[in-house]
């Protein structure tokens, strides 16, 4: 028998996780001004989480919520899409695990480092594996999806260099406070 | 707002087929569906999933604001199709037939039929999935997802994620008028600072609130011994019965048609103008 891997903290986190991803993703969008086009802000939870709880966890996070929202909002499951947010979280993770992003403060190197991991998972995500996929499995024009993937690139790099980075700091900052309270207990 | 997935007691055909079935019958339409390139076939697909809601007994007012959305979705991509490749369906097909005018946008035959292809597969899956949220207990659902393979572990964590939505909405919507009886208003009126500082500042809260919510149930979990044993049992799991078992067939039969379906036409498409 394959052992377990995944512990009960973990399954939780994954499914609360999920749950706020998904809440997220369909209540909370910042118009850029392009139609169609919005600034997602479950795209920072999801990189706060897979800091928190590692890439596994982001994985079954980005593929579960993603895959229910879109049930729910459209009714059909955008796989590729779905894929490549989970991708995103999976190859994230792993680019910060040697990090150590949640020992202490948050430093300029430490947000370097968290910026430039989601700034090349996301590359890898959207650039590559969505436009793939799209054309793979939905035999759409490659033009088209690589135009979205870039666009959806860019403003998810910058919507977590700003909105994660900001969560990132103020998680960091509030656990390192209750550790000292403990201490001097 | 309150129940997003909409599940409805009943007593129609769907509702008593198990939870595993209707979810294996789903993804084997679904990946039909996908798969195929050859206009009858999504044709008949969609008419079946449109039977098959009419049979469900769903009325209009629930799914209208979804059936809309959907819609809207996928002419805004058939229009994005049209601006990028207008003529990706002639060089799929290798042939032209003109219907209005010429030059680069010229509208051909090819091209209408490779978008009303795009159209039918955004369209034919919503009927399945509505279906398969009104009549499926969320339970039934882990239930059945743990009977196909998934480990039970993950089967669990979408049995808390179905669980804890409604929840998180009440949540969110709560954070979210607390910091705007604040002054921290993230509605199109206002600037993009404050967007992005009303948006730090409800997940800031929730994120807190979040956290400590995993805490409380994984000792909660942990103290009834969770994950310890191999396999568990599910309060809502059921056997399969004699209609699960038909319904199976005619959804693989439905699958085996549209890989026939393929070799005959050598291809995922079927070229009507060869």
């Amino acid at each position: 028998m394959k052992k377990n891997k995944l512990s009960t903290r973990s399954v939780v986190a994954i499914g609360i996780g999920a749950a706020v991803f998904l809440i997220l993703f369909k209540f909370i969008a910042i118009p850029t001004g392009i139609p169609n086009t919005q600034v997602n802000v479950a795209q920072s939870w999801l990189s706060l989480l897979t800091v928190i709880f590692g890439p596994l966890v982001g994985f079954l996070v980005a593929v579960i919520g993603h895959s229910l929202n879109d049930a729910i909002s459209y009714g059909s499951i955008w796989w590729s899409w779905v894929i490549a947010d989970g991708i995103y979280a999976l190859i994230f993770g792993l680019l910060i695990k040697k990090a150590q992003l949640l020992q202490g403060k948050l430093t300029t190197r430490k947000a370097w480092y968290f910026n430039l991991g989601q700034a090349g998972a996301n590359i890898v995500a959207w650039t590559v594996v969505a436009p793939v996929l799209d054309i793979f499995i939905y035999s759409e024009p490659a033009n088209k999806v690589i135009v979205q993937g870039l666009l959806s690139t860019v403003i998810n790099i910058i919507s977590t260099a700003v909105i994660g980075t900001a969560l990132l700091g103020i998680y960091t900052k509030n656990k390192v406070q209750k550790g000292h309270l403990v201490k001097e207990d | 707002m309150d129940n997003l997935f909409g599940y409805q007691t009943g007593q129609t055909v769907f509702h008593r087929l198990t939870g595993s079935a209707k979810l294996i019958i789903f993804l084997l339409l679904t990946i039909s569906g996908v798969l195929s390139f050859d206009i009858r076939y999504l044709l008949l697909l969609t008419v079946i999933a449109l039977l098959g809601l009419w049979q469900a007994q769903i009325s209009w007012q629930q799914i209208r604001v979804i059936v809309i959305l959907t819609v809207i979705f996928a002419l805004l991509n058939l229009i994005l199709i049209y601006v990028f490749a207008p003529q990706y369906g002639v060089h799929l097909f290798g042939s032209q037939h003109f219907i209005l005018s010429s030059g680069p946008y010229a509208l051909t035959q090819e091209q209408l039929l490779y978008e009303a292809m795009v159209l039918l597969k955004y369209l034919f899956s919503l009927p399945l999935a509505l279906i398969f949220l009104f009549t499926t207990n969320p339970s039934q659902f882990s239930a059945g997802l743990n009977r196909i393979g998934v480990p039970y572990s993950v089967a669990y964590a979408v049995t808390i994620t179905l669980r804890y939505i409604p929840n998180t909405q009440r949540q969110f919507f709560m954070i979210k008028k607390v910091q705007e009886a604040r002054g921290y208003n993230i509605s199109k009126k206002s600037s993009w600072t404050q967007k992005i500082t009303g948006v730090v500042r409800i997940l800031t809260t929730l994120i807190f609130s979040t956290l400590d919510q995993i805490d409380e149930v994984t000792q909660a979990m942990e103290l009834r011994r969770f994950g310890k044993g191999k396999k568990r049992s599910w309060y809502y799991e059921q056997s399969f019965g004699k209609l699960d078992a038909i319904a199976l067939i005619l959804a693989l039969g439905f699958l085996v048609l549209g890989i026939g379906l393929m070799m005959i036409n050598h291809s995922r498409y079927w070229n009507p103008f060869s």
